[in-house]
């Protein structure tokens, strides 16, 4: 360091020159420019910020200056380390926005990797159909309502018009509970359900009765022993065939869409009277003349067999304790495995029931 | 019910322009619903052909093949060489067959014939080294039915009845079609001719002839003597008398193809003339051998150990409940099921009694279903024949034997007892308008009840009608709705919603079903849906011990197979088949769940009362009901076999562990806001020592754990299986109505570790419970170490808990939370654990 003399000539002062001053400003930009790391960016602190720095060691003459040469040089050596200064914090800014980005693109991944490490559930579309129905009738006001497996014979048969001597109960294959005379039975349709509705409620009655039931058949690819129904009950004042109708033309749309209509055929069920089955329109050919003749899922019939139905048999309701002259009702069923076995063009009816998770996966939590 | 329509229209004046098809539909939407129309498919020159030439030749394989020259007249074809006979006009067909000879007649199908039994149309071609130009066919080909004469060969017809080119589908009525109908039980009267006659004319607004419309003889004599002793079981019976018949007369064609069409095989004149009747009118009836007969027909209830030898040669021990028709000798028939083969018509046979009667219903179905023998007569009686119908039943199969038989009928007719009147029904006139929906009135109303052959009176709008004997279904106003409906057209029912008045959505059960549904699916498991019957070996395969409450299954009288006669008391059966199945095809993994009910025995065995039906119940009958059905909760099960983190690329995954069930039951149960209880059991098909009994308040709701290695062997399942299984009605019922209220602090927390060293016995759920509750600063205590090992010594183990330690309404000093770890160490010394 120089000391102060009394004969100053600033100009004779090398370092603080203005053209000293640019050059090392200058050379202390291009450093900083050309550093490309934050190791790089360090050195060249220490080297043109640091306290032997040219910059600073340079600063440190003005003092020696005569008070009227202090001035000049101090803004001098003051710009160009703000200069300096400011161009290596936005350098730094820079290399630690390029040194982040490339750790970010070091740490790029191959997004088609598999990912599927915990295990996903499904649940099964019969369940799932279920609680679709029972929310279409939810919807309208009606209720869901549920009973036992295991039922009296009373309440499987005989409160619904099929006395003990009743040829149509020959129609019905039935599990009995051993011995026989215990009068049970695993239920042969959700109908009971529906007997005990109407005897533990007063009307109005409107409800739906999804559930497991039974029949003698052995299984194979187009009869199980245990299946699922639902059936409906609706119980008011002036209620008619037309009802019915109503009724099943908005179900079939909320399954199948708005181009599905229903059909009434005239049939036979001892729970009602009068009774009819009820087709649907076919609903993957719509009965189009072009199409229906070699349509498989109706069989070029342009119709598909749905269900049962009728007006609830006043006999019926008399065992049931509603008063038929007051009440009229009417009732429907149909298979809901089979809706999935068509939908979904499944082949072969045991596959609902082995379990396999190839059957139930593809279906998710939805149908 | 199979309908010949060749005979329907016989009975019917149906317009020729009414196809097959529209017929049937028509009928479908009256009430007989067609299955299917048979026959009718057979088209082109089937030919009447006369044998001229028969010329074996034998050939390489062994085979001799008979080429023929056929004479079918205005087909022949002259020009055809190389044959014998071809002087004479014919043609030359090759024919595999033997059994026939020259001169003989036979049908030939010319080339251009289609034969649906066959499935192809005939062409002409080259076999054997000649030109075939068609096809001498068989019974088989052409699709008719076989019997003795003709079984397995070329149909050679009656010499002279028919000439060379005549059209043989005519000739064999080949073109005529039968419609096969499903006749519902209620219309008894459509298992006739008759009665789907009367219907098809009731359908077109045709005119119909009543075949059972006829003349009677006269009962101021008797034909042949009966006694009935039961007429509740057989209110009318009657027999008339043919005598002096021609044993060898034989069933002429019109009628054996008619019975055979109709489904029943031709045996012999006097069974078909009987079939016959039964088919046209529903009045089934039986012939016996007069010289067979001893003494008077009495009908009767069976004796005790009775027996019979019926028609179908089986020995039958009857039921003091069966309705017998006997003579002196004994029985000699079943009512209305099946005669006995002592009295059988013979080829000897001269003298005919012909019995037609009106039998019970209700006791021809009980003895049909006794004995298995659900005959035609059996099937017509117990559903209910026309009880006006027996005499003149009974006239028409005379009047068939006198015309085919040459008997003549002996004077008199036996009829005992009368048809039970009908009683009338009374309703308003707008009941079928009101119940249908279809505006339909008072007059069509009446019109289509008297076209039913009803009687009908209106007066004040209100209908009293009696329906016609043969009309069983009529007995209830409802039934003449129906009637009506018919008529106006099931079709024409017009679609009206109806609106309830707001219903209560789901309750409270099947909304938490469905979310527990949910939560399984999201926990990973895939639901299934098994079947519910198991067997002993079922219950052996799960390890259960000889005194298990499981093992008293309920039981089926009627089990499918005898190896499986119960419904099952647990998921886990159906849930280890299923995820056996997966593993057997190939899966490494599998997570499975089921919600579905288990069946247990009501203790005592009762029995469910049967009540009546022409009244509500009481409450006391409709509790007994339940009471005696076995208990049927839902549970919900899941099994967990393999890797329950997938390894991979990621890293190793992680092997199903019993922790697996219990957290899923963890999450079920936190999810329903429900407190479960956990403690060590012991319980098949369970790890002895890996299975938890998880509690409500005490009441056990289930277990989860580690299957039994021995278990998870005999399924055929890898690894250490998780499984449990919930009573999910219970956990439903203890869930709250209402979630717990949320509840929080925001000032700062404290967060303390403590490892306690304890005895190595002492559950870790017992510790953590007892920090819990040691200080009112506890905000939350998890365990998150266990060692055992030589830092803690021999029968001690280390438990290490993170406890968050925050006040409502402050900061906590140094104080406060030295306060809180001597409450801590206090509470977990009552347990003898040590801090270490």
């Amino acid at each position: 360091m120089s000391a102060p003399n009394s004969d100053y000539d600033p100009v004779e002062v090398t370092p603080l020159r203005a053209d000293e001053v640019d050059r090392m400003r200058d050379e202390a930009l291009a450093a900083i420019a050309a550093a490309d790391s934050l190791d790089a960016l360090k050195q060249v602190r220490i080297d043109h910020t640091g306290d032997r720095s040219p910059l600073a060691l340079a600063n440190r003459e003005i003092g020696a200056l005569p008070p009227a040469a202090r001035k000049d040089a101090g803004q001098r050596v003051g710009q160009a380390r703000g200069a300096v200064n400011q161009a290596l914090a936005a350098r730094t800014a820079e290399v630690e926005a390029a040194e982040f980005e490339r750790r970010l693109a070091a740490e790029t991944v191959d997004v088609t990797l598999p990912v599927d490490v915990e295990p996903v559930g499904a649940r099964h579309p019969i369940t799932t159909i279920q609680e679709h129905v029972a929310d279409i009738f939810v919807a309208m006001g009606w209720e869901v309502a549920e009973g036992p497996e295991v039922e009296a014979e009373w309440l499987n048969f005989d409160a619904l018009n099929l006395g003990p001597d009743h040829p149509a109960r020959t129609m019905q294959d039935t599990f009995w509970l051993d011995p026989e005379s215990a009068a049970m039975v695993l239920r042969t349709h959700t109908s009971p359900v529906q007997a005990r509705t109407m005897l533990t409620r007063e009307p109005p009655i409107y409800i739906v009765c999804p559930g497991r039931v039974y029949r003698t058949d052995e299984a194979d690819a187009t009869h199980m022993p245990v299946f699922h129904q639902v059936e409906g009950l609706a119980i008011d004042k002036g209620l008619s065939m037309a009802h019915l109708k109503g009724t099943l033309d908005h179900f079939a749309r909320a399954i199948y869409g708005t181009e599905i209509t229903t059909r009434f055929r005239p049939s036979y069920f001892p729970f009602t009277e009068p009774s009819a089955e009820v087709d649907l329109l076919c609903y993957v050919c719509h009965n189009d003349p072009a199409e229906v003749s070699s349509c498989r899922t109706c069989g070029g019939e342009g119709w598909v067999e749905w269900g049962g139905c009728g007006v609830v048999n006043p006999r019926v309701l008399v065992a049931c304790g509603v008063d038929p002259e007051e009440y009229s009702g009417f009732a429907f069923g149909m298979g809901l495995d089979r809706t999935i076995t068509s939908r979904y063009d499944i082949a072969d009816l045991r596959d609902l029931w082995d379990g396999d998770v190839r059957f139930t996966e593809p279906f998710g939590v939805g149908l | 019910m199979r309908v010949p329509v060749e005979w329907l229209r016989s009975l019917v004046e149906l317009p020729d322009a009414v196809t097959t098809e529209e017929l049937a539909d028509r009928l479908t939407m009256y009430d007989l619903k067609l299955e299917e129309i048979v026959g009718g498919g057979l088209t082109g020159p089937l030919t009447v052909g006369r044998v001229l030439a028969i010329s074996p030749e034998e050939q390489k394989n062994g085979k001799t093949i008979n080429w023929c020259r056929v004479d079918v007249g205005a087909q022949n074809d002259p020009s055809v060489p190389d044959a014998p006979g071809e002087d004479v006009p014919s043609r030359g067909i090759v024919c595999g067959a033997h059994n026939f000879g020259v001169g003989d007649l036979v049908v030939v199908s010319l080339p251009g014939t289609y034969l649906p039994a066959l499935g192809f149309e005939i062409g002409s071609r080259k076999t054997y080294g000649h030109v075939s130009d068609g096809m001498i066919c068989s019974t088989t080909e052409l699709g008719l039915a076989e019997d003795d004469t003709t079984a397995h060969g070329i149909v050679v017809l009656p010499a002279g009845s028919a000439e060379p080119g005549d059209d043989a589908i005519e000739l064999l009525g080949l073109g005529d079609q039968t419609l096969v109908l499903e006749v519902n039980p209620d219309r008894a009267y459509a298992l006739s001719l008759r009665g789907v006659a009367r219907d098809t004319a009731l359908a077109f607004d045709v005119p119909f002839t009543d075949p059972a419309d006829r003349e009677v003889p006269s009962t101021d004599t008797a034909a042949y003597p009966v006694r009935v002793e039961d007429p509740a079981g057989c209110p009318v019976f009657t027999t008339l008398v043919v005598e002096g018949i021609d044993p060898a007369a034989t069933t002429p064609a019109w009628m054996a193809k008619r019975i055979s069409d109709a489904g029943m095989r031709p045996i012999s004149l006097t069974v078909d003339v009987s079939n016959y009747v039964m088919l046209e009118l529903g009045q089934p009836n039986h012939c016996y051998d007069r010289a067979k007969l001893s003494g008077d027909i009495v009908v009767r209830r069976a004796r005790a150990g009775e027996k019979l030898r019926t028609l179908d040669d089986v020995n039958r021990t009857l039921s003091e409940d069966d309705l017998l028709i006997t003579d002196d000798a004994g029985p000699i028939g079943i009512a209305g099921v099946m005669g006995g083969d002592r009295v059988e018509i013979d080829g000897t046979s001269t003298d005919v009694v012909i019995e037609a009667a009106h039998f019970d219903p209700v006791t021809i179905f009980r003895t049909q279903k006794r004995h298995k023998l659900p005959t035609e007569a059996a099937k017509r009686f117990e559903r209910g024949v026309d009880p006006e119908l027996p005499l003149r039943g009974a006239a028409r199969v005379a009047e068939l034997l006198v015309e085919l038989a040459g008997g003549t009928l002996a004077p008199g007719a036996t009829v005992v007892g009368t048809a039970p009147a009908r009683k009338s029904v009374s309703f308003p006139s707008e009941l079928p308008a009101r119940i249908s929906g279809l505006p339909i009135t008072a007059e069509e109303a009446q019109d289509t009840y008297e076209r039913n052959g009803c009687t009908v009176e209106l007066v004040a709008d209100i209908f009293t009608v009696t329906p016609p004997s043969w009309r069983f279904d009529l007995n209830d106003p409802y039934d003449f709705v129906e009637e009506a409906l018919r008529t106006a057209g099931y079709e024409n029912v017009p679609s009206v919603l109806p609106t309830p008045t707001g219903g209560r959505g789901l309750s409270r059960s099947q909304e938490l079903r469905r979310r527990v549904g949910h939560i399984l699916a999201g926990a990973g498991l895939v639901e299934v849906t098994t079947l519910p019957f198991v067997g002993p070996a079922d219950l052996d395969k799960l390890g259960l011990p000889a005194d298990d409450a499981r093992r008293d299954l309920v039981r089926l009288a009627n089990p499918l197979s005898a190896e499986e006669p119960g419904l099952t008391p647990t998921l886990l059966i159906g849930l280890l088949r299923a995820a056996s199945l997966n593993i057997g095809r190939g899966h490494e993994s599998v997570a499975l769940s089921e919600i579905g009910r288990v069946f247990h025995p009501r203790e005592g065995s009762p029995a469910a009362p049967i009540l009546g039906v022409d009244r509500r119940p009481t409450d006391e009958e409709l509790a007994a009901l339940d009471a005696a059905l076995p208990e049927q909760p839902r549970h919900t099960g899941f099994v967990l076999v393999g890797e329950r983190m997938r390894s991979g690329w990621t890293g190793p995954g992680r092997a199903v562990a019993w922790t697996d069930a219990l957290a899923i039951a963890k999450r079920v149960a936190g999810y329903l806001h429900v407190d479960l209880e956990v403690a060590s059991a012991t319980l098949a098909p369970f790890h002895p020592g890996r299975c938890a009994r998880l509690s409500i308040d005490g009441r056990v709701v289930g277990h989860v754990g580690e299957l039994h290695p021995k278990v998870a062997e005999t399924y055929g399942l890898p690894g250490r299986v998780a499984a449990g299984e919930l009573d999910l009605d219970a956990l439903i019922e203890a869930a709250p109505p209402i979630g717990p209220k949320p509840h929080f602090s925001v000032f700062p927390v404290a967060k303390e570790d403590f490892a306690f060293t304890v005895d190595a016995a002492l559950p870790a759920g017992e510790l953590e419970a007892a920090i819990a509750s040691a200080s009112p600063l506890l905000e939350s205590v998890r365990l998150f170490d266990v060692y055992t090992g030589d830092q803690v010594g021999e029968g001690r183990k280390s438990l290490a808990f993170k406890v968050r330690l925050r006040a409502e309404d402050r900061t906590l000093t140094d104080a406060d939370i030295k306060a809180a770890r001597e409450q801590i160490v206090a509470a977990a010394a009552t347990l003898g654990a040590e801090l270490r």
